[in-house]
């Protein structure tokens, strides 16, 4: 299913930017450009061809695994995105980690103790959360935690003063690569606000989820059942009802972490964090055809295998699911 | 099952502990600027947008001159606060009484970057690499010299080295900006030997005379320049490092500033400016204005295509309502399409007095004793010279409503939007220009002559008379005679109003209390050789 579902992504994303108005050559050149350099990007951009010699030309440059050049600073695509990429996975993963931790263990508890003060202000809180602006938020978290309160950097991965070198551009991983934990400790403060931003909303999508699902374990027969025994709540709600109750929570958990990779730009606008949202979205500002192209395609390769994994933890999880 | 839960609830403890571990850490060490008494040689500049490419003659974005202007020297440079010329790599020049020779003479002991020597051949090189090229290769080179090698319009006949350190350039017809167009930061001189060992990744590896090396660039991320310590203006640069970090969003860029990280950042918006001229750690700068903000009538379209309803409109537009509200009073009402910064200009000209009677009664005379319907083109993207097009979009919209005339605010994203003016497709819609070397030709011509049709005037605005004048002022070098023209341009375009010039802004940056020696320059692309930390 892979091949072709990426296959029409390519084809989708194909057409779609070449609908928007707006010509790559006259972006690039900006404001000031001539008729003429115009004219002459164009041709040198292969943008005159017919559309169907412009398509085969990309989709054979990927089946040799060329993602492209980006028509902006002319570097191969496959080259340039990683660092992005990266930027992006290591924000997304640690948005993810806080989403999960506190998300489930929220919608665990207000499940557990339904209509109590905790259910009620947890549940007001994510409702908050679904529906709170990521801008406004990014910028009320840098004005109290950076500026009021000087806990943690505004922006940026690194302290720009105390640059890190990259070696597999997950700076997490680079720092304790080279023993650096004075860095360490930098990236991880820069990673705080912008992942706690981008957590809110799935956070909130995660908590209610989990309640409900909780909500509809707990009163069946077999935790009844449990709680006869004289098993105590805790291992009722953490153990017999939480296995039960995770399966949709964790469909809900992969579709967010899917949808945080592609979906991350207003963070990373805010906290100005390099990531692959904004390479996109500056692509598309561009007009750069083969950055939002490869870009999108590669996006939607991680979803899939975001997908794969969680189908293959349903097995993991339920002994009742199994895939030949 | 029982170890998994286990690990689950390690996994969960250990990141609770790295978000609070992350939290309290700074109070311990943080590495900013306010602990290492070092940083206070390395100077932070936060902007909004990443460089293109740090070749200069190749791009036309000021993100990117911005930095090269840093990395090059050009033979001439502007003066901190105009663009009137200074000797830069060249200390003297002559120019011939025919207004077609300029003799050059060239700093001595000069070196670039990677070693080797500037002098004549350097020079003669990167003009005829620039004459060789394209509008593709250099676009700014093509629209300020007429074109490349072989096109008629090309001014320049020939550079040669006289000797090492004498070069001359030889006109084909006088070109009365020569020198200023000399200035820009586009035809700043390269390394030959750079540019023949990198070729087309010239851009990622710059090298040239001027007071910072490149270091390196993470791109979208910050750009970081060393010291150059052989730089010959003795003593400078100050500073050690100079880094460009990019902060797209103006007010996470304040943020920033605020909290340290950053040492100036531009792009301040006028509302935050009490904020910060409140706070004793940092200073507002103010950038001279050579800019101009506009509403277009394009004058092929519907009722726009009559003088009168154009002078109508101009008569409608509150323009001092607008400063008030939307730039925090940090511009000048405009008159002209040019800033009066700029030689040439015409302060006779009386505007058009904010006065909806008047511009009723142009409107009946003109057959719409009514009004009429109309569109009008919000910009999208906050520039200097707008910082909110949507709402100055509103103000102007509530002021044509008082003289009948209903206008609906449209909007696209940015790329979209400029190409649809190139077409002529919006009826009034909101732009505007910065300089590039305050030249009058960069104002008129470029934006409102018949043959930037399709370029930079999209009002669609052709007038023969006007043409005439611009296209003669390009070739006069006599100074007065030159502004003369200007002048009676200015009037003509007065009197047809194919725009209602808003606003000349001025763009303000803010920094830290302690820096010195920096002067915002008009053009947008400062030079740091003599900032510094007190």
């Amino acid at each position: 299913m892979i091949i072709p579902v990426l296959f029409g992504m390519s084809l989708v994303v194909f057409f779609m930017i070449r609908a928007i108005p707006g010509n790559p050559a006259q972006v690039i050149l900006g404001q000031k450009a001539t008729k003429e350099a115009v004219a002459a990007l164009t041709h040198k951009l292969g943008l005159d061809e017919p559309w169907y010699v412009q398509y085969v030309k990309y989709i054979g440059g990927l089946l040799r695994g060329d993602l492209g050049e980006s028509i902006r600073t002319g570097a191969p695509i496959a080259e340039e995105i990683w660092p992005y990429l990266a930027a992006t996975l290591e924000l997304s993963l640690a948005a993810m980690l806080i989403a999960v931790v506190i998300g489930v263990n929220a919608g665990i508890i207000s499940a557990w103790f339904q209509h109590s003060w905790f259910d009620y202000i947890a549940m007001v809180l994510a409702l908050i959360g679904v529906s709170m602006p990521i801008f406004w938020l990014g910028l009320m978290e840098q004005w109290l935690f950076s500026i009021q309160l000087d806990w943690l950097p505004t922006s940026g991965r690194e302290d720009v003063r105390n640059p890190i070198e990259p070696i597999t551009h997950l700076y997490l991983i680079d720092t304790l690569l080279s023993g650096n934990t004075e860095q360490f400790w930098q990236v991880v403060q820069h990673l705080v606000l912008p992942s706690m931003a981008l957590a809110t909303i799935p956070m909130a999508i995660i908590a209610r989820m989990t309640r409900s699902s909780m909500l509809e374990v707990m009163k069946s027969d077999y935790i009844r059942t449990a709680r006869a025994k004289g098993v105590s709540m805790f291992w009722v709600v953490y153990k017999h009802s939480l296995k039960n109750a995770i399966i949709p929570v964790l469909t809900v958990i992969g579709l967010q972490t899917g949808l945080l990779l592609g979906g991350a730009i207003l963070t990373e606008t805010i906290f100005s964090w390099p990531g692959i949202g904004r390479y996109i979205y500056d692509a598309i500002g561009y007009r750069d055809y083969p950055v939002i192209q490869s870009g999108i395609l590669i996006i939607a390769a991680i979803f899939i295998f975001i997908n794969l994994i969680v189908d293959l933890l349903y097995a993991a999880i339920d002994p009742r699911i199994k895939y030949n | 099952m029982r170890r998994n839960k286990w690990f689950t609830w390690l996994a969960m403890l250990l990141a609770v502990v790295l978000v609070f571990a992350g939290c309290s850490k700074p109070k311990e060490s943080t590495g900013g600027s306010s602990e290492k008494p070092s940083a206070q040689d390395t100077l932070v500049y936060g902007r909004g947008g990443d460089s293109v490419s740090l070749d200069p003659a190749t791009v036309t974005d000021g993100e990117s001159l911005k930095v090269t202007k840093n990395i090059f020297d050009t033979l001439l440079d502007y003066n901190d606060n105009d663009t009137s010329v200074k000797p830069a790599l060249a200390t003297k020049w002559t120019v011939s009484e025919d207004g077609l020779t300029y003799t050059f003479e060239l700093r001595q002991g000069v070196k670039f970057h990677d070693g080797t020597d500037f002098n004549a051949e350097a020079v003669v090189f990167n003009f005829e690499r620039w004459a060789n090229g394209n509008e593709d290769k250099f676009p700014y080179y093509g629209s300020m010299f007429g074109g490349y090698k072989n096109d008629e319009g090309h001014v320049i006949k020939e550079v040669k080295a006289i000797d090492d350190y004498t070069v001359q350039f030889v006109l084909k017809r006088p070109q009365a900006p020569f020198l200023k167009n000399i200035a820009m930061p586009p035809f700043a001189i390269a390394s030959p030997e750079a540019v023949k060992k990198y070729g087309d990744k010239f851009g990622e590896h710059p090298v040239g005379t001027g007071p910072f090396i490149f270091k390196e660039w993470k791109r979208n991320e910050r750009i970081m320049l060393e010291k150059n310590k052989e730089y010959w203006e003795k003593g400078y640069p100050k500073l050690n490092q100079l880094i460009f970090v990019s902060i797209p969003d103006n007010s996470a860029r304040l943020n920033a500033l605020l909290k340290g990280e950053i040492d100036i950042m531009e792009d301040l918006n006028p509302t935050d400016l009490k904020q910060v001229e409140g706070n004793k750690e940092f200073q507002i700068f103010k950038r001279p204005s050579m800019n101009v903000a506009y509403v277009g009538l394009t004058a092929t379209r519907g009722p726009l295509k009559n003088k009168l309803v154009r002078q109508a409109l101009n008569h409608a537009v509150d323009k001092k309502a607008i400063i008030d509200a939307f730039y925090a009073g940090q511009a000048e009402v405009a008159k002209n399409p040019m800033p009066p910064s700029i030689p040439g200009y015409n302060d006779a000209i009386q505007d058009y007095p904010f006065d909806l009677e008047k511009a009723k009664q142009l409107l009946a005379e003109a057959g719409y004793p009514n009004g009429f319907e109309i569109e009008l083109w919000a910009m999208p993207v906050p520039r200097p010279y707008m910082p909110d097009g949507q709402k100055i979009a509103e103000a102007i919209q509530a002021n044509f409503a008082k003289i009948g005339v209903k206008a609906k605010i449209v909007s696209y994203e940015w790329a979209t939007y400029l190409e649809k003016l190139a077409k002529g497709e919006a009826d009034t819609f909101m732009l505007g220009w910065t300089g590039d070397n305050g030249d009058a030709d960069n104002f008129l011509y470029a934006l409102l002559d018949k043959d930037s049709i399709g370029s930079n005037n999209y009002t669609y605005f052709a007038n023969d008379e006007l043409h005439n004048i611009l296209v003669e002022a390009q070739t006069v070098s006599d100074e007065n005679k030159r502004n003369e023209l200007y002048k009676q341009a200015q009037e003509i375009i007065k009197e047809e109003a194919p725009w209602i010039p808003l606003v000349h802004s001025t763009p303000l940056l803010a920094g830290k209390t302690n820096i010195q020696g920096f002067h915002p320059h008009p053009t947008g692309s400062d030079k740091f050789t003599k900032v510094e930390f007190q």
